[in-house]
């Protein structure tokens, strides 16, 4: 029934492999323009900063650690991960998000 | 996969007679002898952790700070917590009896990654030597907790070194998770449904999940307080523009929910041994798995408990307290099912069993005062007391040292081929949770008035508390060299034990003990439901009645 054993493997043409370095690689190019767009260190700098960045990783996991031509289960635990990630990220900017929020009467 | 039949009077093949030299056990790729190697490594980092714990209680006897200096007393409790924690509690459970039983349950001839495995055990030591080496090079004074900018910043100590230490146990503790999550999902035997699984497998199976999502970050996390050290970049310490806030919520995220790696494996060793010494199905069997599995994803969103009093929102503060509350929900499932599982059984008190009893006791104190914790107005007093000690303490040690320990006598025959003496078990037993409540009840009290933790200086009128608190611990200390002195007195002088003594259901105790090399003469067929103990004849039933309903795979 479960013998360990995944008999298919995918071969992934170099071309591919080549098309997404290229992509990676405008994506960084874009990363670095974004910077210098006026009024950077702002929040909506952040924001294309960190899209950009989770692109780039889902190129990564997809094509180079062969998560597209995996099965189900691997999908899932590589979507557990961000799902995860993104658990770390909200809780705790909702903690910077409400930190100069003025607290109610009484409470200080 | 064939195994010579032995002639009368001659020794049959297992795992331990395998093979006798050095090499063959450090080049082994065993899973069974690997966690006999990390049974070995564990027992001696809770020795070094124990003797330090003793010398904290020697200290607190008096009210004044004379047996050490404060510096010294800052390094002996970090190192307590240090050594404890990232090389005893956590690897404990999961790295000795999941390492030898989760092949063994689901009927697989050794782990995924054999050599990943293996592995393990070198980083886990690499890591701990390190750790070790760190504590006898001047040692460090941080708590085990490295908060910045003390840690990154301030501290003289050797804060880096340990730090490395703790990483590099971090990924040995990466390699078991993966390496169960990989087995449990891929080389389960036939018929081996997930819900015919012992609860012991989803107990681990939702312990593996925390680890492999939670130990990478805790792991950078340090790494970082080091590059910040090292290089002063400015992560952390606001004198470099960084934010010590954020060091505690990357470190909480993945150290909470490290008290769950330390307390699922155990509930489930609880949950074997209850159904086996109440000869009962586990009530509610699929309640008790879901719930580790609820525990694992729950458990990662109240980290921000830790972090009432230190600055951040009161805003987020509510919902962590909120989600605090949240994670009661399935603990208490699980203790309500264990009673449920021992109400009308036949129940034997055997030594496993007494440890199991007194963690059902503790485990429930030390959940109740953290919901104590959890509550925002209460830890504003709370918090940095003795209060939080003696509550974690009654989780760690009330909770996992018992499930250790009831585990490690349980399953003590299937790895050794030997019974221990059970009287002096039973004794040991009752000494070591008489000791504990002496040594840790006081603190509670200690705490609501006012104690803080990690100070050696007190008044006077709190002495009395802390001397039962010592007098316990000193009592704790001969509970716990008692099983170490009876357990190697019965490799030899042990009763011969059988493939299974205790009439347990599970494939484990359908192999000899010691088992064979490949645990299995032919892989087995999962035909019944998980403890199905009406169908066992082994030890006499009394009828109960009450139908228990079998549970569809």
């Amino acid at each position: 029934m479960n013998n360990g054993h995944d008999t298919h493997t995918h071969i992934v043409p170099i071309k591919v492999y080549l098309l997404v370095y290229v992509a990676l690689l405008v994506l960084l190019v874009a990363t670095v323009g974004a910077a210098y767009l006026p009024g950077h260190h702002t929040l909506l700098n952040n924001i294309i900063a960190l899209t950009i960045a989770v692109v780039k990783a889902v190129l990564v996991v997809l094509y180079f650690m062969h998560v597209r031509y995996s099965t189900r289960l691997t999908w899932l635990w590589a979507s557990a991960g961000f799902f995860w990630l993104l658990i770390m990220f909200i809780l705790t900017l909702g903690d910077y998000f409400t930190r100069h929020w003025v607290p109610v009467q009484g409470w200080e | 996969m064939s195994v010579a039949v032995a002639k009368p009077g001659e020794v049959k093949h297992n795992y331990l007679n395998a093979g006798d030299t050095v090499r063959s056990w450090l080049l082994t790729t065993d899973h069974k002898r690997i966690a006999v190697l990390y049974l070995v490594s564990v027992t001696l980092f809770f020795a070094v952790g124990g003797l330090l714990a003793l010398l904290i209680r020697l200290e607190l006897l008096t009210p004044q700070g004379d047996l050490m200096t404060s510096e010294t007393y800052n390094r002996v409790f970090t190192m307590h917590g240090v050594v404890m924690i990232f090389l005893f509690l956590i690897p404990a459970i999961p790295a000795v009896l999941g390492n030898f039983l989760v092949p063994l349950m689901i009927g697989a001839r050794d782990l995924a990654f054999p050599r990943l495995n293996l592995a393990s055990w070198y980083v886990y030591m690499a890591g701990g030597l390190i750790a070790t080496w760190a504590m006898v090079n001047g040692g460090v004074d941080t708590g085990w907790t490295f908060y910045p900018p003390y840690s990154s910043s301030y501290s003289t100590s050797q804060v880096t070194l340990t730090i490395v230490g703790a990483f590099l146990v971090g990924f040995s503790s990466i390699f078991t998770g993966i390496n169960f999550i990989v087995t449990i999902h891929k080389m389960r035997a036939p018929g081996l449904t997930w819900f015919r699984l012992p609860l012991f497998i989803w107990a681990h199976y939702a312990t593996s999940v925390i680890i492999v999502l939670g130990t990478p970050v805790v792991a950078i996390t340090l790494l970082l307080v080091a590059v910040e050290r090292v290089f002063r970049l400015g992560i952390f310490d606001p004198a470099l523009g960084g934010d010590p806030i954020l060091f505690q919520h990357l470190f909480w995220f993945y150290s909470h929910p490290a008290v769950y790696i330390m307390i699922l494996p155990a509930m489930g060793v609880i949950s074997e041994v209850i159904a086996c010494f109440s000869r009962k199905r586990v009530f509610g069997y699929h309640f008790v798995a879901f719930s580790s599995v609820a525990i694992a994803v729950v458990g990662f969103l109240v980290w921000g408990h830790h972090m009432f009093t230190t600055g951040q929102s009161v805003y987020a503060g509510m919902v962590f307290s909120l989600l605090s509350f949240l994670v009661a929900v399935p603990s208490a499932v699980k203790v309500f099912n264990w009673t449920a599982t021992m109400y009308k059984g036949t129940i034997e008190f055997r030594a496993p069993m007494l440890y199991v009893m007194g963690f059902l006791g503790l485990f429930v104190i030390g959940g109740l005062t953290g919901l104590f914790l959890a509550s925002l107005a209460t830890d504003i007093h709370l918090q940095d007391t003795y209060f939080v000690v003696a509550h974690f303490h009654y989780i760690m040690v009330g909770g996992t040292i018992f499930g250790y320990l009831a585990g490690l006598h349980f399953w003590w025959p299937k790895m050794t081929g030997r019974m221990y003496p059970e009287g002096i078990a039973k004794l040991a037993a009752l000494i070591i949770f008489a000791g504990f409540n002496l040594t840790f009840f006081p603190q509670f009290v200690l705490g609501y008035l006012g104690m803080p933790r990690r100070y050696h200086w007190y008044p006077e009128e709190w002495q009395m508390l802390h001397v039962m608190s010592s007098a316990g611990a000193a009592l704790l200390g001969i509970g716990y060299i008692l099983p170490i002195f009876y357990l190697l007195w019965s490799l030899r002088n042990g009763a011969i034990a059988g493939p299974n003594p205790w009439g347990a259901t599970g494939l484990e105790w359908k192999t000899d003990s010691p088992p064979i090399t490949h645990n299995f003469e032919e892989t087995p067929i999962v035909t019944e439901e998980p403890y199905a103990y009406e169908n066992h004849h082994q030890h006499e039933e009394v009828a109960s009645g009450t139908g228990a309903s079998t549970a569809e795979a």
